[in-house]
């Protein structure tokens, strides 16, 4: 099926008729199946895989078939070249990282220094300042709503699926080699230590162990480099049970939520002093991303 | 002149090793912190003060995989943390265990998005197993299916099970899990709930 705003070239597979309506019902199958089958087992320990975390893990692979991104992608590909804000222009000269334009593999050498803001920064960083330079946007306008909703559509979020898209299969590079840039590895690995909030959680509670899940999500370790590539590859991600292209802003955001922390702003310099910390660790990991997750 | 050279280094080695951190060491952290400040925004019930450490906190940023806490360090701070246990003034331990399924199956409270007048969970689920029945559960803590009847069913056990959900920091220093009690995550009710799912023998934990 040819989506007809999208770019020439670009064909978008919808492989579901209807994705709100039978989304909750194949998790709900999925769920069942899972739980009826493994009623009738013993309490397993830690060392076995239960036969629950594999039908997940079944269900979790049968969704790969398909990927409702693809319509982010698309949609982010046209607001790319999109004549935009007060000087009616588009981001296609816009350097992410390769120079003015190149989107292709930008996303395996971000965070780096850009000397045009004098920063270390990110994608989203990265789009934030170009909104402003070369759209003329306000930075506030630029920050607004960065992250998608129920019957809210952003262009943040497919911006960062279409560029992200671009550098799928290829290998994470970030250099950290500028003073600014080692600066915000180290930075963003202290704030991945850093334990506070009223339950003493930091990233390291979750992410500093191996073989470790809550509930039954799996948690990469994130200080260990297979885990660190494997995770950081896998997003941006469309998030099944939200139906939303979620970015790693948004999963850094969603993270010190649920660690009871106050808000963590977007594009802030400790989300890209962390950005920074896990991209490197996840150096030479092939990146597939925009992926799909629960 | 040498000699003085070796004698002065020396000693600013061993100021900086006696407080156990580099000089490099503290001004990064010095600076994190100074971000992290500029990072983040009130919304809700999580203000600001929040990301304040306490010396549980600092502390414990220090410790993690290769390097773990120091005898020394953890001896200090598990006594610090056992004074700050307040059991039941009537020293009655445990409540209802079918509260305390409840709480252990409740994962909201004290996010940015929770109502601040809804109970809080202690979601224990997240990190442990507990009953039999239960499938979906987390392992970032030991298995605690059986606790009673692997312990026995003692006054002291429910006392010992009480001051470990109320302070786990007294026990293991640096601990992973939430200092339910002493951070104010859960009521004393609400405790007294959960070590019943763990220590009463009606429990489905003990089944």
């Amino acid at each position: 099926m040819r989506d007809q705003s999208a770019s020439e070239g670009r064909l978008i597979k919808i492989r579901r008729r209807d994705l709100n309506r039978s989304r909750p019902a194949v998790l709900g199958i999925a769920v069942a199946i899972a739980a009826f089958g493994a009623l009738a087992q013993k309490p397993d320990d830690h060392l076995s895989k239960s036969t629950t975390v594999q039908e997940i893990e079944k269900y979790r692979a049968a969704l790969g078939d398909g990927n409702p991104a693809e319509l982010w992608e698309a949609r982010g590909e046209d607001l790319w070249k999109q004549k935009r804000g007060p000087r009616n222009a588009s981001l296609e000269r816009c350097d992410l990282g390769l120079g003015a334009g190149v989107v292709k593999g930008a996303y395996t050498v971000l965070p780096k220094y850009f000397a045009d803001s004098d920063k270390v920064e990110d994608l989203e960083s990265r789009l934030v300042t170009c909104m402003v330079n070369l759209q003329g946007l306000t930075p506030e306008e630029a920050k607004k709503d960065p992250f998608g909703g129920p019957g809210k559509k952003v262009p943040m979020d497919a911006l960062v699926a279409y560029i992200t898209s671009e550098s799928r299969g290829m290998k994470m590079n970030v250099a950290a080699t500028h003073p600014k840039e080692k600066e915000a590895y180290e930075l963003g690995r202290e704030i991945f230590f850093f334990r506070g909030g009223p339950h003493d959680f930091g990233c390291v509670t979750c992410h500093g162990s191996d073989n470790l899940r809550i509930r039954l999500q799996d948690l990469p370790n994130l200080t260990k480099t297979a885990d660190a590539q494997r995770a950081y590859g896998s997003w941006p991600a469309y998030r099944v049970s939200q139906g939303e292209v979620r970015s790693f802003q948004w999963r850094l955001n969603d993270c010190f939520r649920q660690q009871r922390f106050p808000e963590l702003e977007f594009v802030s310099p400790a989300s890209i002093a962390l950005t920074m910390f896990l991209a490197k660790n996840a150096n030479d990991g092939v990146f597939d991303a925009p992926s799909i997750k629960r | 002149m040498k000699n003085i050279h070796i004698v002065i280094l020396g000693l600013a080695v061993t100021a900086a090793g006696c407080a156990g951190v580099t000089q490099d060491e503290q001004a990064t952290h010095a600076k994190a912190v100074a971000i992290m400040k500029a990072s983040f925004k009130e919304h809700g019930q999580a203000k600001l003060d929040r990301l304040e450490q306490d010396e549980v906190q600092k502390a414990c940023s220090r410790y993690h995989g290769d390097t773990p806490v120091p005898k020394d360090v953890a001896a200090k701070l598990e006594q610090a943390q056992m004074a700050a246990i307040k059991y039941p003034a009537d020293g009655k331990y445990m409540g209802d265990w079918k509260g305390g399924e409840r709480i252990a199956q409740t994962g909201v409270g004290m996010q940015y998005t929770d109502d601040p007048k809804a109970p809080t969970g202690g979601n224990c689920y997240a990190c442990h197993q507990l009953s039999k029945t239960e499938l979906s559960y987390g392992t970032i803590g030991p298995s605690l299916y059986n606790f009673g009847k692997l312990r026995g069913f003692t006054p002291e056990m429910q006392k010992y099970a009480y001051g470990k959900v109320y302070n786990s920091e007294a026990f293991s220093a640096c601990s992973n899990m939430p200092r339910f009690g002493a951070q104010g995550i859960l009521t004393e009710k609400q405790i007294q709930d959960v070590v019943a799912l763990l220590m009463d023998p009606e429990s489905p934990v003990n089944k």
